[in-house]
């Protein structure tokens, strides 16, 4: 074998700490090496280049590079020594940056690091074989999950594009966290105007199939061929016969269930539609408040409905389909904010959430437009906002910025002073931060036009005095403790992952950081893809964002899944198992452990073998493993390749 | 010379694709300072590790072996870190019955976000190892030999 080293210095980012031109002489030392070189960007085109001109000078057939990590420019070199006419399985890489150069500043113990780790992947690359990727068809279908604003975005921009949607909505109506919203920063759009639109779009697009209160209970396959098991939650309400005409909900005698939607401000029926613009528009029971499951005996909605749509005995439906692509769309919930005690924790009735105030101001909410304060139902006059309650605090473990708070703090500042002339609002700020088109104006806009006055500084306790609260806290502007009286305090409280975040991400087999946001498969270059092929992200599942970027993020799944079904078929990495059937005795372990089901056992001259089924095989390696015969190699992780690996790190 | 003689010593990482390799990226990217003793050796999943090239490194002359994979019931494969955890547990236990403590050996869960876990581990591990007296010579075996190329064949 002819084998070329390419030494990557990286700018500085590897030649600071690892003496790469040393490394490269010392390359020319290892077996079937015949030529090495240092070069200042490998992966630039002058690299490339030089690639591929030193497999022609060289005659090579077979390149290590050693410079950053695989998962960033693997492909790129895989691509480069195919342009040169080598096999593209005939690479490897050796990770000298992430690995050495980035985590030490001794240079000789990491030029000898470097060297061992150039030694293990000439190892490597001397067992290796030419390998061909195969071909296998893909289901031409995605599944949505989570119908919020980035989810609805997806859906729609795949729908159009032809591909079938399924979407998935855990709630009993889509619209997620936006639909909720009375207003929109910066141009103060009536979100549900805005909004509304596209979710009718989802209801009557041919192509969008939507389950309301569902959830996904597994998935099984890989990508272009996911089969996924829906659970559909029993409502006790016959969808198909269920007109959404609301005198269910007219006449339930149970009034004072929580009411999920206006987030429990106000209280609704046991049987309810959670709002006037839900979609689908059906109503649904809760059962946790509903008499004919509380006290066993009610029966008044199935009597009034008119066409007999109410089935207390529904029970769970589980439905399997097949998709080809997936794109994750949780968004987020809000942090538990009655931790702190200087708020309150949750005692008094006047201080509430941002979105709960966002309901107090819908004129779909529960007072019909009309701010009024929780506990006297009078109108408040001054009100003080608190920002980062739950954001940039790393006491409880959130120590991220939310985002989005500063501008709809601001917005709300503007819509209190709309709805209530003669009120008076404070803002309690650690930073404005406002990066966005018109963001920073609207917040100026806020402070300049509608008077709201912004103090620098953290609020150290809320108490009640009379039926008003004393809001103490600190400018530290003006270096001065400050005291406001208020009617109504609002808490802007950060954002968290939503709820079981960690759950679906383990189904979905991507990974999530430790606050439960799903993990991009690169922060700058990849954001919307996850490591899990056919598996997308879009809107806050994968960290704090605004509507447009939700939005922008929901297109970007879709455009990455409607690229991905595109093809009629899809390539298979053929770093795959392989049976040697002259050693396989039959026993059929490797079927057993197989996760993909992707082994089967042939009958072979009247005796049991086992079969790779190629385009099934994800290459895990896992019957290799468990082969008592050593029968299964995974190419390019064989036995061979890993021992040799060990025995150049051990032996030498 | 493969280690620095009274600085390094020979620490072999079987490093899962999906996560503790990302981890080690995402620590490299965040520039945190590690020692220089492992050397990490790239499989798909932690549950592609036979326990034979964790004993094969430890008698070929590794002072510590390392084996990083995904969370238990994160698995990028669903299900490979389940069987690894029982293969290492066994390891673990058996490894004193060749003659090498166990404290030479240790398998972890990083994932790949937890590059200041990774830096961590990696700095515990290292110093657990330089507490330790140098790896034991062991004769060559002819038995592991012999099972090790069958294994590769």
């Amino acid at each position: 074998m002819r084998i070329g080293v390419f030494i990557c210095h990286c700018g500085t980012n590897i030649g600071a700490t690892v003496d790469s031109a040393g490394v490269a002489e010392n390359a020319k030392s290892l077996p079937d090496v015949v030529f090495a070189t240092d070069s200042m960007y490998t992966c630039s085109e002058p690299g490339q280049d030089g690639i591929i001109r030193a497999i022609s000078e060289h005659a090579l057939d077979g390149v290590v590079v050693a410079a950053c990590s695989p998962r960033m420019h693997e492909p790129t070199f895989r691509r480069a020594v195919e342009r040169a006419g080598v096999n593209r399985y005939m690479f490897e890489m050796a990770n000298i940056r992430e690995h050495v150069s980035w985590i030490g500043k001794d240079k000789e113990a990491n030029s000898n690091k470097a060297f061992e780790l150039v030694r293990i992947a000439v190892e490597k690359l001397r067992r290796n074989r030419p390998l061909t990727p195969k071909y296998f068809p893909s289901t031409k279908r995605v599944l949505v999950i989570g119908g919020g604003v980035a989810g609805i975005q997806a859906a729609l921009d795949c729908a159009d594009a032809g591909i079938e949607v399924i979407m998935v909505e855990r709630e009993p109506s889509i619209g997620g966290k936006m639909a909720k919203l009375d207003k929109t920063f910066p141009t103060v759009d009536c979100s549900s105007c805005i909004l509304g639109p596209k979710m009718v779009d989802v209801a009557q697009h041919p192509k969008i199939t939507l389950y309301a209160c569902s959830e996904l209970e597994s998935v099984s396959g890989f990508v272009g061929n996911f089969e996924v098991v829906i659970r559909r939650k029993a409502t006790c309400v016959d969808n198909t016969k269920c007109t959404g005409c609301g005198l269910c909900a007219e006449k339930c005698p149970s009034k004072k269930s929580f009411d999920r939607f206006n987030e429990g401000v106000g209280t609704t029926t046991a049987i309810n539609i959670p709002f006037p613009q839900a979609i689908p528009k059906k109503a649904v029971i809760d059962k946790s408040f509903c008499r004919q499951f509380v006290k066993g005996k009610c029966g008044v909605c199935a009597k009034v409905c008119p066409t007999g749509a109410i089935s207390y005995e529904q029970q769970d439906e589980l439905l399997t389909v097949q998709v080809g692509a997936m794109v994750a769309a949780t968004g987020y919930d809000l942090v538990d904010w009655k931790v702190y005690s200087e708020y309150g924790g949750g005692r008094y009735p006047d201080v509430v959430t941002s979105l709960q105030y966002e309901r107090m101001m819908s004129a779909s909410g529960p007072f019909g437009g009309h701010i009024k304060r929780l506990s006297d139902g009078k109108e408040p006059k001054n009100v003080v906002f608190i920002q980062c309650v739950g954001s940039r605090d790393v006491s409880i473990g959130r120590p991220y910025c939310s985002g989005f708070c500063c501008m709809y703090t601001a917005k709300q500042a503007i819509l209190t002073k709309d709805h209530i002339p003669d009120s008076q609002s404070y803002v309690f700020y650690m930073d404005i931060r406002s990066p966005g088109k018109g963001y920073d104006e609207f917040t100026r806009r806020a402070q300049e036009e509608y008077g709201t006055q912004y103090i620098r500084g953290r609020v150290s306790l809320i108490y009640p005095k009379g039926d008003r609260y004393i809001v103490r806290g600190v400018d530290t502007l003006a270096g001065a403790q400050v005291e406001v009286e208020a009617d109504l305090v609002v808490l802007a409280v950060g954002v968290e992952a939503a709820a079981n975040s960690p759950h679906l991400a383990e189904k979905l087999r991507i990974s999530y950081d430790k606050f439960g946001f799903f993990m991009e498969s690169h922060v700058k270059l990849k954001p919307i893809e996850t490591n899990t092929a056919g598996v997308f992200l879009a809107g806050c599942s994968q960290g704090p964002k605004d509507i447009p970027s939700s939005v922008a993020m929901g297109s970007a799944a879709a455009a990455k899944a409607i690229g991905l079904l595109s093809k009629d078929m899809l390539e298979s990495d053929p770093q795959i198992a392989q049976v040697n059937i002259n050693r396989c005795v039959g026993c059929g372990k490797c079927i057993n452990v197989c996760p993909y089901k992707a082994i089967r056992e042939i009958d072979f001259r009247g005796q049991a073998k086992a079969e790779v089924i190629e385009a099934v095989c994800q290459g895990c390696g896992l019957c290799n493993a468990t082969c008592p015969q050593g029968a299964v190699q995974l190419s390019h992780f064989t036995d061979n390749q890993i021992l040799a690996e060990v025995e150049a790190l051990c032996r030498c | 010379m493969s280690v620095l003689t009274g600085k390094e010593r020979r620490i072999v990482g079987f490093l899962c694709n999906w996560c503790s390799y990302g981890g080690a990226d995402t620590a490299g990217v965040g520039r945190f300072v590690q020692p220089t003793d492992l050397r990490i050796i790239r499989v798909p999943c932690s549950g592609r590790i036979n326990p034979l090239f964790i004993v094969k490194a430890l008698l070929g002359g590794a002072d510590g072996v390392l084996v990083s994979g995904c969370h238990p019931r994160d698995c990028h494969y669903a299900e490979g870190n389940f069987y690894a955890r029982r293969r290492l547990e066994m390891c673990k236990n058996l490894l004193p019955l060749v003659g090498i403590d166990p404290k030479r050996f240790e398998y972890t869960w990083v994932s790949a976000s937890e590059g200041q876990r990774w830096q961590h581990v990696v700095t515990e591990f290292t110093k657990q190892i330089h507490a330790l007296p140098p790896a034991p010579v062991f004769p060559e075996s002819p038995e592991i030999e012999r099972l090790a190329a069958c294994a590769g064949e």
